[in-house]
């Protein structure tokens, strides 16, 4: 090569192409996964991907991985466009992906894991020192660090996907791939992740980034495409111009409402009453440590706080799964008021409670049931559904259609496994089941968490008539927005406990920031 | 050092096991040399049988068709032996036969994805239906595999005479506990065995071929499978007769659970199941204790449970054992 090619070369780095894809197509069955896709990623860049569940993102990537092998269409990677015959293919082409769920085994350490797939040896043996160096040395150049002797299902989730990434850049990657990183993290570590895909783009990493928050793409990204039913309809060249509401009308193709339009709460009597409560967490440790709370009828409840501080064992607690140590849990008021406080599942259930969980593919649905059977997993051996202990399938059928039309829940029948739908189709049939119940009190724990945008719309809409409807709600939710947007009254949750409750329409984001940190005592 | 204190219970628990053996054989090294010995000689196919289970679980394959497997092995490895009249070729086909069990149980579970617990269960009926047909009375073979001694080991008191002065395929189970556990923890095959078993995905992701490594796997622990069955019916014995493995191959997946899915506690577990057995032929032959027989025979039985009671939520098996795996998924 000659000074004047270097240089020509020099000059043109940040253009070059890393990645040109054309006309991909993918089809599942009748189901047009991705349609005549065509993107450019050049080197250094961050470009995001955004669309709804379902909307195909996952199933591009997955292509680009060699995880799966296009119908139609080319993939070139540094103008090699040959077919990425597997994942051993992609990452020898300089490809590394971070998978929504974590492709890491938990029992094996943080070096077992980096080394998997490409381990060294030294006679034979396997050359463990070797890999801890090379974590230990890694994770000072990315400053990301890991203990690489710690057992990894012992980390947390965000130590987990610096793992992943970590384990992604030991291969000399020119492109990485970040499906959904953020779906499992907390504002913090969010932030880092964040800082962390910047300093890598600094240092001529190409990014692809699968997100639905408009926020992250906004401040991270350079340019965005974005994906509706399997195809590319529209993208951003440049995003310093834009917003988060008309990325998200161009990802569901109208304008979407951000902002939950609602009416001033007209709270009645106390629905739910919680007194001291003290709940302990699947180590045995306190994680409820003394939680006062009262809901009222007609008016939504925020609980806002950083995850893992009481949030999760409060709300099973509440829901008959997790007995409490102490304290006493009431629903309804004076003389009528019940005693819940160890109520199982089912009793509270019929007590008048209705919960969507925040894992709903564990607490909130059967995925191998249809979608019909889901729908009354709650009422299911009760009139009109059961006639004695014989099921009258024709009325679970009936009634089951009737809620996929209300809760648009979309889906050619519901006689498909529930496991068969998009993340927002699921919680829609949480929803239904829970709402149509019309309980006296429904709890929402992380309700849209990993959903699209259309369905948070949705999902928040259909809150918001709860309330109005004369239930009390206790939403339980780790993004402050929609907490904000929905809320009537905020509670923030610390330490297992309550250290302000700030009434929604005055509530300042620093500030509730702030205490969600912890940071009550210091003023 | 580091590794004791890694190990702090097993290794003391190992340290009094053998003060307390030898303590025994300075009060009658007889009786002790010949006691631990018929325990080992009970042990072996237990040990063959448990590795078999490690290598198909740690792969994430469930293999309960041990028990036929080795019927199978016994019976290849005698009828070969009485046709032909050569030791050799009769642990050759025994061993071919294991093969042939394991590759069986391999391409229908990972291959075929049929359910594991059905393929076991149609490998243990077929070994049954199979060695009951063609089953023939009166045939002998040569010999059985003869002992031998170990240079130097064999002339260790106690150990030498126990472990060291038997028969090949009894060393080959020592030796192979020894050489499995070193394979699976500290070598690149383990360690990518142990991903597939744990969550095969993640193998996949990187790289790894689950499906080529699950096939391997499992039919060559078949291989072992056979030869368990080998020393059932030319090293322990010199005949074979109907249903001979007599539950040993299910005896050997409750050692693989008890040893925690790792080769050399399942030696240890095995080698107290032989040593259980052991003391109660003992009690029966000194006249001890006056108890009928069938409650002595079943001592090991209902140790099994309970031990398999106490080993219960303490041991976790392989993440991904009894799932089919599917690319993609």
């Amino acid at each position: 090569m000659t000074d004047t090619q270097a240089e020509v070369h020099e000059a043109g780095r940040s253009r070059e192409t890393l990645l040109e894809i054309e006309g991909l197509s993918k089809a599942f069955g009748t189901v047009r996964a991705n349609e005549d896709i065509s993107l450019r990623v050049d080197r250094g860049e961050i470009v995001a991907l955004l669309g709804e569940n379902g909307a195909g993102k996952s199933t591009l990537v997955k292509q680009i991985f060699g995880l799966m092998t296009p119908d139609a269409g080319t993939i070139t990677i540094k103008g090699d466009s040959s077919r990425i015959k597997d994942p051993k293919d992609a990452i020898r082409r300089g490809i590394g992906m971070v998978h929504q769920h974590f492709q890491l085994v938990p029992v094996m350490t943080v070096a077992e894991n980096m080394m998997l797939g490409h381990e060294s040896t030294r006679s034979g043996m396997l050359d463990l020192d070797g890999a801890r160096d090379m974590v230990r040395e890694l994770s000072a150049r990315h400053n990301l660090s890991v203990d690489p002797d710690a057992e990894v299902e012992d980390l947390p989730v965000g130590t987990q996907q610096r793992v992943e990434i970590l384990k992604a850049l030991s291969r000399e990657v020119d492109l990485l791939i970040l499906d959904e990183p953020t779906a499992v993290l907390t504002p913090q570590e969010t932030d880092e992740l964040l800082g962390v895909m910047k300093d890598l783009a600094a240092g001529g990493t190409s990014i692809v980034f699968i997100t639905h928050k408009l926020r992250e793409v906004l401040s991270v990204a350079d340019r965005c495409y974005v994906l509706r039913q399997g195809k590319v309809v529209g993208g951003v060249d440049d995003l310093s111009s834009t917003t988060t509401s008309d990325l998200a009308s161009m990802m569901v193709g109208r304008e979407v409402v951000l902002r939950v339009d609602k009416a001033e709460a007209t709270p009645g009597e106390t629905v739910l009453s919680i007194k001291d409560l003290h709940v302990r967490d699947d180590r045995g440790l306190p994680a409820v440590d003394g939680f006062d709370l009262e809901v009222r009828a007609g008016e939504i409840v925020g609980v806002a706080g950083v995850e893992g501080n009481g949030q999760r064992e409060l709300v099973e607690s509440l829901a008959g799964m997790r007995p409490p140590v102490s304290g006493s849990v009431h629903l309804g008021s004076g003389a009528d008021a019940v005693d819940i406080t160890r109520s199982n599942a089912r009793d509270t259930n019929n007590a008048g409670v209705g919960h969507i969980p925040e894992d709903r593919e564990k607490h909130g649905l059967v995925g191998g049931y249809s979608i019909a059977d889901n729908l009354v997993l709650n009422r299911f051996d009760e009139a009109p559904f059961a006639k004695g202990f014989i099921r009258d399938f024709g009325a679970v059928r009936e009634y089951a259609e009737g809620l996929r039309t209300e809760f648009d829940i979309r889906s050619p029948n519901v006689e498909a496994p529930a496991a068969s739908l998009s993340g927002g189709n699921k919680q829609k049939v949480v929803v239904a089941r829970e709402m149509s119940a019309r309980p006296r009190l429904l709890m929402a724990a992380q309700p849209t968490r990993g959903v699209d945008v259309g369905s948070i719309e949705f999902v928040h809409r259909r809150i918001v008539e709860a309330r109005d409807a004369g239930a009390a709600v206790l939403l339980v939710s780790a993004e402050l927005d929609e907490v904000l947007s929905l809320a009537d009254r905020i509670a923030v949750i610390h330490g297992g406990k309550v250290v302000a409750e700030i009434a929604g329409k005055d509530a300042d984001r620093t500030e509730i920031g702030r205490l969600m940190a912890g940071d009550s005592d210091s003023h | 050092m580091e590794w004791f204190l890694r190990n702090k219970v097993w290794a003391t628990t190992a340290l009094l096991v053998l003060v307390a053996a030898y303590a025994f054989y300075f009060v009658n090294s007889n009786i002790a040399v010949s006691m631990f010995s018929y325990a080992w000689f009970l042990a072996v196919p237990l040990v063959l049988g448990a590795m078999v289970g490690v290598i198909g679980e740690r792969s994430g394959v469930v293999n309960i068709g041990i028990e036929g497997q080795m019927l199978v092995g016994a019976f290849a490895a005698f009828f070969a032996a009485a046709a032909t009249q050569s030791v050799i070729i009769g642990v050759i086909a025994g061993a071919l036969s294991g093969i042939a069990m394991g590759a069986f149980l391999a391409f229908t579970t990972v291959k075929g994805q049929l359910d594991q617990i059905i393929a076991g269960v149609v490998i243990n009926i077929v070994a049954t239906g199979i060695t009951s047909f063609y089953y023939e009375s009166g045939k002998t073979i040569p010999r059985g595999l003869p002992n031998f001694d170990v240079p130097l080991l064999s002339k260790i008191p106690l150990i030498g005479p126990v472990f060291f002065s038997d028969g090949p395929i009894a060393l080959f189970a020592l030796v192979i506990a020894l050489v499995l556990h070193v394979l699976l923890f500290k070598t690149r095959w383990g360690l990518r065995t142990r991903a597939v078993g744990e969550y095969p995905s993640a193998a996949d992701t990187a790289g790894i071929n689950v499906v080529g490594l699950r096939l391997f796997n499992v039919t060559v622990a078949g291989t072992l499978a056979g030869i368990a069955g080998t020393y059932l019916s030319m090293e322990a014995t010199s005949t074979f007769e109907r249903d001979m493995s007599a539950g040993r191959g299910f005896l050997a997946l409750a050692i693989l659970i008890f040893g925690a899915w790792r080769p050399m506690r399942a030696l240890a577990a095995a080698l107290f199941f032989g040593f259980m057995s052991a003391s109660a032929s003992q009690l029966q032959a000194s006249n001890v204790v006056d108890i009928p027989q069938q409650f002595i025979n079943l001592l090991p039985y209902v140790l099994t449970l309970v031990v398999l009671a106490a080993a219960a939520g303490r041991v976790r098996a392989p993440g991904a054992v009894g799932q089919p795996f599917v690319k993609g998924d």
